[in-house]
């Protein structure tokens, strides 16, 4: 299966576990919205361009728009995080050439410390981001602070649940 | 010229990165323009008929939550039957509505359209509901929707198939309603924070006001009628600022399990905003 036709699977499933699922479960708590969707973005294979990544970002985010009726409001944190993620990779790759052997990003091709790393830095980002432009029209920093770290971690507890359920196998590319 | 262009190609990264963000928030500021472009018709029919399917497997689950509504909205009805009412006495006369007989529709100002619930989301600042009934079954923009248990918001945007409902729980929805008892009118807001709990301002110290007050929509609304259940008053705070009321209001609709709900067509509404828009013009 080529690389493109993978993603978009992966995409459709993602959208339609974060639209069926984490938006219509009744929530813990009204300040806790969890979010598992970017995850694809963090999943994207090393070898798209930058422009690449983020037009795969705007992509994801615009989709889930479309069900939610905000358009452009997951698309920036989106977009966001697509173009800091080349960034944080090139900071925590082990040795280099890293992102040459494997595919894409996981435990097995960063080592668990940095991609946990990787992973724990752009979820808050996104959520984050997300937030504040949420919170264009009330402004409350507290609230929204405790929003992102409560909503953050339950995402990321979601996000350890999912890397253990699909253990994605990762062949070791070499060039013999 | 050429530094440009080598400007351009180093940081082409950069500036497509943030022409994404400029169209993004562009139009994150701009959705009230942009729900009128041809391109959300298509994504409304899309994620529609994603709902549709979804929805006719949630049905199953509030099966008897939804049979216990309609049994209590059926009883409602049934005790305003005139056959409920008889006097002993003969020599008063009942005085029976005309509207029952009115089958030409001349008196009729508001008419209920049934429509199915699709989808809806509660954890949102800004939440939608989406209806599968359109403008080809006479759905307009800016309709009242109302629930089984009470209001629960106005129509945005239609498509052919489905219609937008910005719900109750909208930061920017504003509902004109008054309190039942006092008959103070007022406007019903959300704080986006919790889904049960509605907010309304400005409401004059002076008003004697208790907890458990009921609140309906008022007869100035263009969009209900006078007098349907929006929900009762859970807690009343005094505003030092203003020496206003501030009101918690306990929302009437449980949002969270929405089903089927009513689309209400004012048919008078286009005569009422043709004379306002008369008015209007002559004054100025």
């Amino acid at each position: 299966m080529s690389d493109l036709l993978r993603n978009i699977i992966r995409l459709f499933v993602f959208i339609l576990v974060q639209v069926l699922v984490l938006n219509q479960i009744p929530a813990l708590h009204y300040s806790i919205n969890p979010y598992l969707y970017f995850l694809f973005i963090l999943w994207l294979p090393f070898s798209f361009s930058r422009i690449g990544l983020m037009i795969f970002g705007f992509i994801t985010g615009f989709t889930l728009d479309a069900f939610t009726h905000t358009p452009g409001l997951h698309a920036a944190p989106c977009v966001l995080i697509a173009y800091l993620r080349p960034f944080l990779i090139n900071i925590l790759i082990p040795q280099k050439g890293g992102e040459m052997n494997y595919r894409e990003p996981s435990v097995k091709s960063l080592g668990p410390a940095p991609y946990a790393t990787y992973v724990i830095l752009l979820t808050f980002i996104h959520h984050g981001s997300l937030f504040i432009l949420e919170a264009w029209q009330f402004s409350n920093v507290w609230y929204l602070l405790v929003k992102t770290l409560t909503s953050s971690l339950v995402s990321l507890l979601l996000i350890i649940i999912v890397e253990m359920l699909f253990s994605r196998k990762q062949k070791f590319i070499t060039n013999t | 010229m050429r530094n440009i262009f080598h400007f351009i190609s180093q940081y082409s990264n950069l500036l497509f990165f943030i022409f994404l963000e400029v169209v993004c928030i562009y139009f994150l500021i701009s959705y009230n323009k942009f729900h009128q472009s041809p391109f959300l018709n298509v994504a409304n029919e899309l994620s529609g008929s994603v709902y549709t399917q979804y929805n006719k497997l949630e049905d199953y689950f509030y099966l008897k939550k939804e049979n216990e509504r309609l049994k209590n909205e059926n009883s409602r009805l049934l005790n305003l039957l005139k056959e409920n009412f008889s006097s002993p006495d003969t020599t008063s006369q009942t005085h029976l509505s005309q509207l029952s007989f009115d089958t030409s529709n001349t008196l009729r100002k508001y008419i209920f359209l049934p429509a199915e619930v699709v989808y809806n989301s509660t954890n949102l600042p800004n939440n939608f509901i989406t209806l599968h009934r359109g403008s080809a079954q006479g759905v307009k923009k800016d309709m009242g929707v109302y629930g089984p248990n009470g209001i629960v918001g106005v129509v945005v945007d239609v498509s052919n198939n489905f219609c937008i409902v910005m719900s109750l729980l909208h930061l920017q929805s504003n509902t004109s309603i008054k309190i039942k008892k006092t008959g103070e009118t007022g406007k019903l807001e959300w704080d986006g924070k919790d889904p049960d709990i509605l907010t309304l301002k400005d409401i004059p110290k002076s008003v004697s006001l208790q907890k458990g007050d009921t609140i309906v929509t008022s007869q100035y609304s263009d969009k209900f009628p006078p007098n349907l259940f929006a929900g009762t008053i859970a807690q009343i705070i005094l505003e030092k600022s203003t020496n206003n009321y501030l009101l918690k209001i306990k929302t009437a609709t449980d949002f969270r399990s929405l089903q089927t709900v009513w689309v209400i067509d004012n048919l008078q509404k286009s005569e009422q905003k043709e004379l306002e828009e008369r008015v209007k013009n002559k004054n100025e």
